[in-house]
């Protein structure tokens, strides 16, 4: 079978600062699996190569076997509407109602008239928990926790195949991150969608994940089902899930 | 510190940033004509960058209009010229006053708001939303606010040359012992078509710069609230120096006279 996401090689650097130094990944299809890494290890900007918000210096990206790495314009624009993404600061438009947060992509990049994406806008809320009364009002009326709800909803309100989370349990208390944990499990179910997260939470990465790599040093120097994660007889995974000072890991001190 | 690695290192950084920013022009103008055109959102910033400051264009339009008239009356007198007044009021308003001084203006009020809300939705992570949700954030969010800016430019202009005209009329009337209705001849028998067209196509060009630069500098803002802070003091500052220098070029232009 294709994968979903492939990544080879695939290299990015900042002036002289190498962030991402070959980073080989394979995706399958409805499946989900979780990059867990430190703090300025590259996750994001791996995500952001894929998302083709960032292009990387070396390597192939390949979404369905489709090499994407170099394509723009209308080609982008078709693989962007495969993609969902859940912003770590749930990055909701805040000019926009919530329910034009959640149909902004089936009115601006899908074309659908504004009644129709409403009515989906409001079911894809109540699917994430949120009553209709909330899609009148604007984001900054919300708490983090339902901003995060709304994002989600706003993730998935195109069906997408893929859906990206970036760090989607930072900045909420633990029963909070829980339930998002849950909503995420559940929606990702119920769209039958691949699923590509990054966290630092091993909690949420557990609950969420089919699979686990680790980027450590630019690269993945680990991968394999969750279950597995506590018997990789990885050092530098040991100490990560760990969350332990000492061991192979040197936090750097000067970034 | 080795003092040619400094001036090196700040010579690539200003071309550097003249780069990136011909790069973002040219990708804007090529937006602007290639579909979808997103109309409401014009018609939206046209309200903001029009529509509202027509009160701080307005006012500093009638202050200039009448300190003009006011000095040009002080310098005329001394050789007995003081009834040049209106005539060099209008040219000075038409040609240069009106379009630089709701320039600037604008640069202060729009270019500022603009760098702040993009540079805002940049470090928070809502232009690359925007991407993820299949649009271009160039044709969502510069689009607009270019197009209409060009539009409202020359608009207020027009209103800031006859609010000044009238500003300089009414020193003139009320205070320096001018005729209004011989006042008002003069103004109209002396401006030419081309004080006004001239004045208004640099407008056009003014408004394009605040945009651009307010758009370029949120767009490239980063580091939390400091880098937006950054951003639109770069966006105010910038555009006000380009708006400057564009205008002693538009007229060596205009007028043929290099």
């Amino acid at each position: 079978m294709t994968p979903k996401i492939e990544l080879r090689g695939v290299k990015k650097r900042f002036g002289s600062k190498v962030v991402l130094d070959g980073v080989d990944l394979v995706i399958e299809p409805k499946t989900s699996l979780v990059i867990i890494g430190g703090s300025g290890t590259g996750k994001s900007v791996a995500l952001k190569c894929i998302l083709g918000i960032l292009r990387p210096d070396e390597g192939t990206i390949l979404v369905d076997g489709e090499d994407i790495t170099h394509i723009g314009g209308a080609a982008r624009d078709k693989v962007m509407r495969k993609f969902g993404m859940l912003f770590q600061g749930a990055a909701l438009f805040d000019s926009l109602q919530v329910w034009e947060n959640v149909a902004f992509g089936l009115i601006q990049g899908r074309g659908m008239k504004k009644k129709q994406a409403r009515d989906i806008a409001v079911a894809k809320l109540a699917q994430v928990g949120l009553s209709a009364d909330v899609a009148e009002l604007y984001p900054v009326e919300l708490s983090g926790g339902m901003q995060k709800r709304v994002g989600l909803a706003r993730a998935i309100a195109a069906d997408p195949d893929i859906i990206f989370f970036d760090e989607p349990t930072t900045g909420l208390d633990p029963i909070m991150a829980d339930v998002i944990n849950d909503l995420i499990v559940s929606t990702v179910r119920d769209v039958g969608a691949t699923a590509l997260s990054i966290t630092h939470d091993m909690t949420s990465a557990r609950k969420i994940s089919d699979r686990i790599a680790m980027l450590y040093g630019g690269r993945i120097i680990w991968t394999g089902p969750t279950a597995e994660i506590d018997h990789s007889g990885n050092p530098y995974v040991d100490q990560f899930i760990h969350g332990r000072a000492d061991g192979p890991i040197k936090m750097a001190v000067k970034a | 510190m080795n003092p040619f690695a400094a001036i090196g290192r700040a010579v690539l950084t200003v071309l550097a940033h003249i780069g990136r920013l011909t790069q973002f022009a040219g990708r804007s103008i090529a937006a602007v004509f290639s579909p979808p055109v997103y109309g409401g959102l014009i018609g939206r910033q046209l309200m903001s960058i029009g529509y509202y400051s027509l009160p701080v264009v307005g006012l500093t339009a009638l202050c200039i209009g009448a300190v003009l008239a006011l000095q040009i009356y002080l310098g005329g007198n001394r050789y007995g010229a003081e009834a040049i007044v209106p005539q060099i009021v209008v040219l000075g308003i038409t040609r240069e006053l009106g379009p630089v001084i709701a320039g600037l203006m604008v640069a202060g009020r729009v270019g500022a708001a603009i760098a702040a809300e993009i540079g805002t939705m940049k470090v928070t992570e809502q232009i690359d939303a925007l991407t993820t949700l299949a649009t271009n954030p160039i044709k969502y969010l510069v689009v607009p606010r270019l197009v209409a800016a060009v539009i409202a430019m020359p608009v207020l202009t027009a209103i800031a040359d006859i609010i000044g005209v009238y500003g300089g009329y009414l020193v003139a009337t009320l205070n320096l012992g001018f005729t209004g209705s011989i006042y008002l001849k003069n103004t109209v028998d002396f401006a030419t078509r081309q004080d006004i067209v001239s004045g208004l196509i640099k407008a056009a060009v003014f408004g394009f710069i605040v945009a651009l630069m307010g758009c370029y500098n949120g767009f490239y803002s980063k580091g939390g609230a400091q880098g937006v802070g950054n951003a639109t003091t770069n966006a105010v500052v910038s555009s006000s120096i380009l708006i400057l220098a564009a205008d002693f070029v538009l007229t060596a232009i205009l007028f043929h006279t290099s």
